[in-house]
């Protein structure tokens, strides 16, 4: 591994320790101020007329009445956006406005500013849309092979992931085959999407936004708005969660609009339902599974065709299905592989980024099948994964090489040889499934034990020129050293910040680091997504150190008239004087291919990131109900730079997946989301997530940052997976879908 | 001394909207209905004597976000869902977005502004940063209000019973288990 | 918009005779979520939480319970137990405990949501609504209160006052399905009251029908197995049979609907589960004298 730089050893709350967060203070008082908390005097309120309809033409809109009501400042349509109306991640294939034809049950039709909120909520209701309604493409598979309308130019395929690596009619003696879904998950982050945009002298616009990656909004905003990036400058709101759906727009084309046709600062925040309909979602995906093993449990081959539902339009969905598609085998050695993986457009919501990104829904049904071949062979479900775990050294299905530790059988050894939680004692209805809603004293309750094991690509994939930027400060100020640094990375709850202090105190051997807002006046940060953001900004804040102390260096040969190889902060003091060093760098980690567009072979990701998890349930089999008692987690992270912050991720990742297990689901029929509200998008509560004891690996990678691995996603691939076996040793039922509904449980055939 | 800039907008913008309609104690209005429609309603908020003329549909959140500048207190649901809106009212706590702000005439409302002693943080704020409590942190302070009135209670002996009484606050980072640490360490100091 | 703010229930009636269009709110856990959606827009707003007549409960003189309209489910809970064990153990289930601070038995009746978590137990232990006017006080059995899907016998210039629960001569259960652990709407629920003073037994039904219902033949075909057996005198555990058969009758009393939160199919037979074990809890208490298994 990459060693740390040579660092002054006093520092303390550098990489490997656990200092507090700096916005800790200010979040436990009230005082952070997220993007739903911003307030201008002047400031009028938008609101997003959406369609209620899947799929319908837009015959005409009459503004008219909307535009009398007093207290309106703007009432807004396609013919208002200056720039292309058209934006997207990946494709620009999604309106600002819609034109002529809503795609889902939504999408934004007109815009409206008044002085008051209810007052634009009022004139949006007077808006006249005049719809023809139509058919709604609602199903995945048939919007491939159907014979149905073309949702888009170019058909209903986003994209079509093939891999085909050894024996492609490998035949082997025992064969598993099974057919999976995946419901739609919400990412539910408990902030609403917000935001203020401030019109500004020079024509332009200043945006105070809670997102996850500030430069590809900002691009977006400036193809739409028609204004060169200088003009429209970003700066991060406080994030209240993300998970992955503030990936994409949500109100910063329209909140900028706005402001720049009223002359007057826009405030936009969603509303819960409003916010179901405002962002992308997890793919709901169908899956065919294949896996054929020897007798003693060798997998000989794997066939799989995924179906992942885009929705209207594309988000981020070509890299959710390239994600599907190469991890879609799991972390198990097998030579022979065929897989083909699509993304679709229907007329559902649009989906995208979602903790997890593809490997979760794949993960559900290989870690699935996994356990039927364990079922089929009469083999131990640890034990036919541990027989055909990857290790370092392995070849993915892609061809490529794991070129650093991927500990699979140790991982899963580790939760399997925990002790198991305490049996059930004396009744308290707050252990029971059912919790005080009365509903067992123990009768029908039998417990279950599940394990599963997951693989994640960290950092962005397939050739992407993925870095970040960092701006670093060092001056004397107090008498201190202090470093100020700078970047555009997105902290969205995952203790960023923190990171970046840590390291910039290790790196310099100095206490006192500012962290600057992250803002669009220095350069480009990356996405905080695919749990990329301490490896990359990390990985730029350490190079920045590095070339702030070289030129510290430099300047301490003609203070000291020699080299010295460290400083100590009062050295650094008698250094610097009154000078600044600023430092600036772009951090690249090394370089990944594009995936050959027939075989899927290539070196697509720069690092993987292993986690297993065991749960340990009771289940009511009689009426469905499920209580986790146990969540354990061994995960390998490579180096924690901060281990409670580490937990911390593994924890969150993990409820994500017991959430999608036994719970969270966007029903959506005939492409109409039918329960838009946390009465009934159920999340877990406190009562519903158990005890979670966590084992952490660190075995460097010696290509990232000091070894690290990225945290965030790893455990929310294994986790729903483990839920599930976990159910199904105690029912004995097949279980093919997520999330596993009461109905599931009580009235299905067993199999 | 580490510091986190990226925080107060209001501060950056300088442009901070006032109390904007914050009437005088001595009005002599409360309980009156004004001949608009609206309502005259004087409360204690966090110790100090405050008077709101409102239209009746007014909730007390949005009367504490958007007339107080008390933006402390989050709106993640509107329908009691989610708990992050949680404050006290008259020593218990209560949904602040199901809370009609014209039913709490002569009331005392707390909110997690109210909970430090000035620069003195309340022992479950400081066990929360302790405990790693949060991450995004947007829960945060309804989490804190709602443990705060457990602890009182003393509704918080065991980890059954902190489950059963925080189950009216999501936390979607899933931050439980440092929520739960911090509420039994909290729980031992407040004693 | 009207804010009425009466101190005493004689002002309280006569504002709603004056305005029969006012919406009464006590904890306003049910009614704010329209108002912040927009879905309601009232021309009146009668707030009852200063009408100190409605925050009392008080024993009657048959030994029952006169519940005022405007007592939290907090207050059933915590001073309430023992009085009124079905009741207390369906308020536990409200909501979220911040909910349960605000939200008031009124409140659920005069919501009457075939959701709503009182009513099954308000049904089996036959409850009556106390409703006054200005026109007078009238008592109506919960068993004839509701009348659709949330609609019921109030009349618009009357408010829901009180509701009278009989002394709690036997076991009371309640149970309730829901897809969470906590903080959960119900998918279905049963309320069971036994009543050996008379030999009967009352159910409820919640989330399974247009109204909360009750399931008569269930109870018709329980009372008789246990005076046929004598078994109220010589109280012997019930046979399996008899037990199932309950729980089949009581699926069948049911009118569930599919919806976001559970099929009908699913709804009845988690009824019948339901049914089955709060029976054998009920049974078990009054055969060992033994105290409510409210954990």
């Amino acid at each position: 591994m990459t060693k740390p730089a040579e660092v002054t050893r006093s520092t303390t709350g550098g990489i490997g320790e656990s200092p507090l967060r700096p916005d800790g203070a200010l979040k436990v008082r009230g005082e952070f101020a997220y993007s739903s908390d911003l307030w201008h005097e002047d400031m009028v309120w938008g609101v997003t007329l959406r369609s209620p309809h899947p799929h319908a033409r837009i015959r005409s809109v009459d503004l008219t009445e909307a535009l009398r009501v007093p207290g309106v400042h703007a009432v807004l349509t396609h013919q208002d956006v200056p720039g292309t109306n058209r934006y997207g991640l990946e494709h620009a294939d999604q309106p600002v406005l819609a034109v002529d034809l809503v795609r889902y049950h939504g999408e934004p039709v007109a815009l409206v500013a008044a002085d008051h909120p209810e007052t634009a909520r009022r004139a949006m209701k007077r808006i006249k849309v005049d719809y023809e309604v139509l058919t709604p493409v609602s199903d995945a598979e048939h919007a491939v092979h159907g014979d149905g309308p073309r949702l888009h130019r170019d058909g209903n395929v986003v994209r079509h992931v093939p891999i085909r690596r050894g024996d492609q009619n490998a035949t082997a003696p025992v064969v598993v085959h099974g057919v999976y879904e995946v419901g739609m998950q919400d990412q539910a982050f408990l902030g609403p999407e917000s935001g203020l945009a401030v019109p500004a002298e020079d024509g332009g616009v200043d945006l105070f936004v809670a997102t996850q990656w500030l430069h590809v909004d900002q691009r977006q905003i400036c193809y739409a708005l028609g204004l060169p990036a200088d003009k429209v400058r970003l700066t991060l709101a406080g994030v209240g969660g993300a998970f992955g759906g503030r990936e994409d727009l949500s109100i910063q084309v329209h909140a900028c609009l706005l402001a720049r046709h009223t002359g007057k600062p826009v405030k936009m925040v969603y509303n819960r339902e409003e916010s179901f309909y405002g962002h992308v979602h997890r793919h709901p995906a169908k899956l065919y599974y294949e896996h054929g093993a020897t007798e003693d449990g060798r997998l000989v081959y794997v066939r799989s065709r995924i179906y992942l539902d885009g929705g209207a339009y594309a988000s981020s969905t070509p890299a959710v299905v390239a994600n599907a598609a190469t991890l879609g085998f799991g972390p198990y050695n097998v030579d022979n592989v065929t897989m083909d993986c699509w993304g679709v457009y229907t007329n559902n919501p649009p989906c995208g980024a979602m903790r997890g990104f593809g490997a979760v829904q794949a993960g559900f049904a290989y870690e699935s099948q996994m356990d039927k071949l364990a079922a089929a062979l009469g083999m131990d479900p640890v034990e036919v994964r541990v027989r055909n775990a990857m290790s370092e050294g392995s070849t993915m299905p892609t061809g490529q090489v794991l070129d650093s530790a991927a500990p699979v059988a140790e991982l899963l050894r580790l939760v399997r040889d925990r002790p198991m939680p305490a049996e059930r004692g004396e009744l308290d209805l707050r252990a029971m499934p059912g919790g005080v809603s009365n509903t067992t004293h123990g009768e029908g309750v039998v417990r279950g034990v599940g394990y599963a094991v997951g693989v994640k690509n960290i950092c962005f994939s397939e050739g992407f020129d993925d870095y970040s930027t960092a701006r670093l400060r060092l001056e004397v100020l107090g008498g201190e050293p202090a470093a100020t640094i700078h970047t555009a990375a997105a902290e969205v709850g995952q203790g960023l910040v923190t990171i970046e202090q840590q390291i910039v105190r290790t790196e310099l051997g100095i206490q006192q680091v500012t962290v600057h807002p992250a803002d669009t006046t220095v350069g480009n940060g990356g996405s905080t997504s695919a749990s990329r953001q301490t490896y990359v900004t990390g990985g730029a804040v350490k190079a920045a150190c590095e070339a702030v102390r070289e030129k510290l260096l430099k300047l301490a040969v003609t203070r000291f008239g020699e080299p010295r190889a460290n400083l100590t902060p009062a050295e650094i003091v008698s250094v610097l004087g009154t000078e600044v060093i600023e430092e600036t760098v772009e951090w690249r980690h090394r370089p990944t291919t594009a995936l050959d567009p027939e075989t899927g072979q290539g070196f697509a990701h720069v690092q993987y990131g292993f986690a297993a998890h065991r749960a340990v349930v009771d289940v009511d089999v009689e009426l469905g109900l499920v209580k986790v008692v146990e969540l354990a987690c061994a995960q390998d992270v490579g180096k924690a730079l901060n281990p409670q912050a580490v937990v911390g991720q593994i924890h969150g990742g993990s409820v994500q997946g017991l959430g999608l297990a036994v719970m969270e689901e966007i029903q959506v029929t005939e492409g109409k989301v039918r329960n838009p509200s946390f009465t009934d998008y159920l999340i877990p509560t406190i009562l519903d997530t158990p005890p979670m004891p966590v084992d952490v690996l660190e075995l460097a990678d010696p290509h990232a940052p000091y070894g690290l691995r990225g945290v965030g996603e790893p455990p929310t691939i294994s986790s729903t997976p483990a839920v599930v076996a976990a159910i199904r040793a105690a029912t004995g039922l097949a279980l093919t879908r997520v999330p596993v509904r009461p109905e599931h449980l009580t009235l299905e055939e067993p199999r | 001394m580490t510091q986190y800039e990226g925080i107060t907008r209001r501060g950056m913008l300088g442009l901070v909207g006032a109390a904007a309609a914050t009437v005088p104690l001595d009005s002599g209005a409360a309980g009156a209905q004004a001949a608009s429609g609206e309502v005259t309603v004087r409360m204690t908020v966090n110790g100090s004597a405050t008077s709101l003329t409102v239209d009746p549909r007014v909730t007390l959140l949005d009367a504490l976000r958007e007339r107080l500048q008390l933006t402390g207190t989050k709106k993640g649901c509107d329908r009691g869902q989610c708990g992050a809106c949680t404050v006290h009212v008259d020593g218990r706590r209560v949904v602040s977005c199901l809370t009609l702000l014209a039913t709490l005439d002569g009331a005392s409302v707390t909110t997690i502004e109210g909970l430090a002693d000035g620069d003195r943080l309340h022992p479950l704020q400081q066990a929360f940063i302790e405990h790693d409590g949060f991450q995004c942190g947007f829960c945060t302070p309804g989490q804190i209000m709602s443990a705060a009135a457990v602890i009182a209670e003393g509704g918080a002996r065991t980890d059954a019973e902190i489950r059963e009484q925080m189950s009216g606050n999501i936390c979607r980072c899933s931050a439980y288990p440092g929520i739960l640490a911090a509420i039994r360490q909290a729980r031992t100091e407040m004693r | 918009m009207d804010f009425l703010r009466p101190t005493s229930l004689a002002d309280a009636l006569s504002a709603k005779a004056d305005q029969p269009e006012a919406v009464p709110i006590a904890g306003g856990t049910d009614v704010m979520v329209e108002l912040n959606f927009d879905h309601r827009r009232p021309s009146a707003l009668l707030d009852l939480t200063r009408v100190p007549e409605l925050a009392t409960w008080e024993p009657t003189a048959d030994g029952g319970t006169r519940l005022g309209a405007g007592v939290p489910y907090t207050r059933i809970i915590t001073e309430l137990g023992a009085r009124l064990p079905g009741l207390a153990m369906a308020a536990r289930t409200v909501g979220s405990p911040q909910i349960r601070n605000r939200g008031t038995v009124g409140g659920n009746l005069g919501a009457a949501s075939p959701a709503g978590d009182t009513h099954p137990v308000l049904l089996a232990v036959d409850a009556a609504v106390e409703l006054r006017s200005v026109r007078g006080t009238r008592v109506v059995p919960v068993r004839e209160f509701y009348t659709g899907v949330k609609r019921s016998v109030l009349a618009s210039d009357e408010l829901i006052t009180a509701v009278l629960l009989p002394r709690a001569g036997g076991p009371q259960q309640f149970s309730k399905v829901g897809t969470r652990n906590a903080m959960v709407i119900a998918v279905c629920s049963f309320g069971l009251a036994l009543h050996p003073g008379d030999g009967t037994v009352g159910t409820g039904i919640g989330s399974a029908g247009p109204t909360p219902l009750r399931a008569t033949e269930a109870e018709w075909f329980l009372t008789g197995e246990l005076a046929d057996g004598d078994l109220w005198e010589s109280p012997k555990p019930l046979t399996d049979s008899v037990r199932r058969r309950f729980g089949e009758l009581v699926a069948e009393a049911a009118a569930p609907i599919d919806d976001v939160r559970g099929s009908a199919a699913y709804r009845r037979h988690a009824l019948s589960v339901l049914a089955r074990r709060t029976l054998g809890w009920a049974w078990q208490d009054y055969r060992t004298g033994g105290d409510q298994r409210c954990a």
